[in-house]
């Protein structure tokens, strides 16, 4: 199971990081979200998988039977704050593109003259 | 233990939360974010002089014991740090009043401010990594909202990738925590300090620390990782750029000095090497853009760069010369980075521009600010009396006793081009042929003045006085250099 979850964040860093390299600000968006997406499998996966009993104490469960319960609580703050920051950079983009007229990366380039 | 170090962080929340409710009401806006600011101020004072006499403050949030519950701790460092924060949120509020414009005061200006202030409080107080984290979220969310207030149009460009950036910097922050926990199973800071050095296999540590320098490193702009900085904070006003300049990267300079002191030690001979070598680039990035550009912003900007280097080559040398001494150059820094962007701030206005070569002759109108901003500018390149002096020399002497004495020299010998960047804004703007300047009305330069002077003032204070806060800065650095202090603390609790 370890071994499909690695693959799978793999792969969602892949295209987070192909997505990233574009030019078009809605495709870096969404290639911020695989990012996140990816980060938080991984700390799920790192948290060991496996045991089915709830983590609270009870009869004939030893402590290998018990999930982890940190890397959900953990998991749970991250996709709150990642959910937080997506919308936030959506709202920016679509803002910036009114102001500026162009979601194209390429012509957002820093000069030294902001004019 | 008390709950007092809380107060810092959850003051400015509550003010914060009041202050969403009526954002046209201008004047009870202002009044309420001064009250705010210094009531954390007030409370951080105390909490600083209860950590100097009772040692290390913990509190673990619901009384879970420390490992379980989420602790947050206050050690001479931290409690120091929060101090010299809120002093510089509560005079960046003063500075904003006239300068900021009616039109950002009502769209929520203050609050965000507090909320910064939130995040960087308890960035600075938390003692477990994962809060490390959603403390940092905290202080980065209220800096999109500052980076992009207003919303011009070089502000929407540049913001676009100061938040790409740091979006890309919390994923991996996610991930490094995500390995941190796999191999040792704990995520709070003492607890850790106590596991890692039962676990055998550094190499997969050693891989972790840098890890975490590559996210620390992009909060705190080291060097390959400060290329996002110059544009971004170049976009927003003069009062969220001192903002900025002197709370976020000291942010994740703290957090490196914090990781790299108490727990990351396993593999000294490779971690702190590398963060030696890259504190030395750093300076030289700094120095190369700070003497490239003839703007006063920019030249402060990249004054920022060659800061977080010396801090950092300091920590690097894990001595107690060189630790002392970054926490005094850290907070020496933090005051004159603020001071020097208000400075910046006025001749801005003056001048109706940033480019140096449209500036000349404010000698003959505004004497004062040119004494003032010379005394600054000596400050910052540490000509003895005054703040930089000290904190730099004991990090050039920990360097001489550590591993990297050729650091030392570079350090030496970069403080003359900082000298250099920050004396030729005093030659272009003050000296030489007049320059029309905007007429300012004299409440307003006032308004805009004092603060930056109380500013400046505590630096004097702080440089010449720098023997009365030894035993304050020693102390911090004995419980860097002495894990044991922390971990008892926390988890005797």
């Amino acid at each position: 199971m370890e071994i499909i979850m690695s693959v799978a964040i793999g792969f969602l860093f892949m295209a987070a990081v192909y997505l990233m390299l574009s030019k078009s600000l809605i495709r870096i968006i969404i290639g911020t979200g695989l990012l996140s997406h990816g980060a938080h499998l991984l700390l799920l996966t790192m948290g060991g998988l496996g045991g089915n009993s709830p983590p609270v104490v009870a009869h004939g469960v030893s402590v290998s039977d018990y999930a982890d319960p940190l890397p959900q609580a953990l998991i749970l703050t991250a996709i709150v704050i990642s959910f937080a920051v997506t919308s936030f950079f959506l709202v920016l983009a679509y803002r910036s593109y009114q102001e500026l007229g162009t979601d194209n990366m390429n012509l957002l380039r820093g000069t030294e003259d902001y004019e | 233990m008390s709950n007092l170090l809380l107060f810092p962080i959850i003051i400015p929340l509550f003010f914060a939360a009041i202050l969403m409710m009526f954002p046209k009401n201008v004047k009870l806006q202002r009044v309420l974010a001064v009250v705010g600011a210094g009531a954390a101020l007030l409370s951080a004072l105390v909490l600083l002089a209860k950590v100097n006499t009772d040692g290390v403050q913990a509190v673990t949030l619901g009384s879970w014991p420390a490992p379980f519950g989420i602790s947050m701790v206050s050690d001479p460092l931290s409690a120091l740090l929060v101090v010299t924060a809120s002093v510089l949120v509560l005079l960046v509020i003063f500075y904003s009043i006239p300068t900021i414009g009616l039109r950002r005061e009502q769209s929520y200006y203050y609050p965000a401010v507090l909320f910064l202030m939130v995040g960087v409080n308890g960035a600075f107080t938390t003692g477990d990594i994962f809060n490390l984290f959603v403390f940092v979220e905290v202080l980065l969310m209220a800096s999109y909202t500052l980076i992009v207030h207003g919303g011009e149009k070089p502000q929407l460009r540049e913001s676009i990738k100061y938040l790409l950036v740091n979006i890309i910097s919390s994923a991996l922050f996610v991930a490094a925590v995500a390995f941190l926990y796999s191999v040792t199973g704990t995520l709070n800071m003492a607890d850790l300090a106590v596991k890692i050095p039962q676990i055998e296999e550094t190499g997969i540590l050693t891989v972790i620390a840098v890890m975490f320098l590559v996210v620390f490193g992009f909060k705190a702009a080291i060097f390959p990782l400060y290329f996002w900085l110059p544009g971004s904070y170049y976009a927003p006003p003069i009062p969220i750029l001192a903002l900025f300049g002197a709370l976020l990267t000291k942010v994740g300079v703290y957090a490196i000095m914090r990781t790299y002191t108490l727990f990351f030690t396993m593999n000294v001979g490779f971690t702190h090497e590398l963060l030696g070598i890259i504190a030395i680039l750093t300076i030289f990035a700094g120095c190369v853009g700070a003497l490239a550009y003839f703007d006063v912003k920019k030249i402060i900007i990249y004054n920022i760069i060659i800061a977080v280097g010396v801090i950092l080559f300091g920590v690097a040398q894990l001595n107690q010369p060189g630790i002392d001494g970054s926490i005094m150059y850290l907070i020496h820094d933090m005051m004159i980075k603020a001071a020097l962007f208000f400075l910046v701030g006025i001749i801005a206005v003056l001048f109706g521009t940033t480019d140096l070569r449209k500036m000349g002759g404010l000698i003959k109108t505004y004497p004062v600010l040119g004494w003032v901003y010379l005394l600054t500018a000596f400050g910052l390149a540490g000509i003895p009396p005054l703040s930089g002096f000290p904190g730099k020399l004991l990090i050039i002497q920990g360097g001489f006793e550590g591993p990297q004495f050729w650091g030392s020299i570079v350090v030496l010998a970069t403080s003359l081009i900082v000298l250099l960047s920050s004396v030729r804004i005093f030659v272009y703007a003050f000296w030489g042929q007049p320059v029309e300047t905007v007429p300012l009305k004299k409440s307003t330069f006032n308004q805009m003045f004092i603060p930056t002077v109380i500013l400046v003032a505590m630096t004097v204070v702080f440089g010449v006085g720098a023997e009365l806060f030894m035993p304050l800065i020693s102390g911090a650095g004995e419980v860097l250099l002495n894990p044991s202090i922390y971990i008892d603390a926390v988890l005797k609790e």
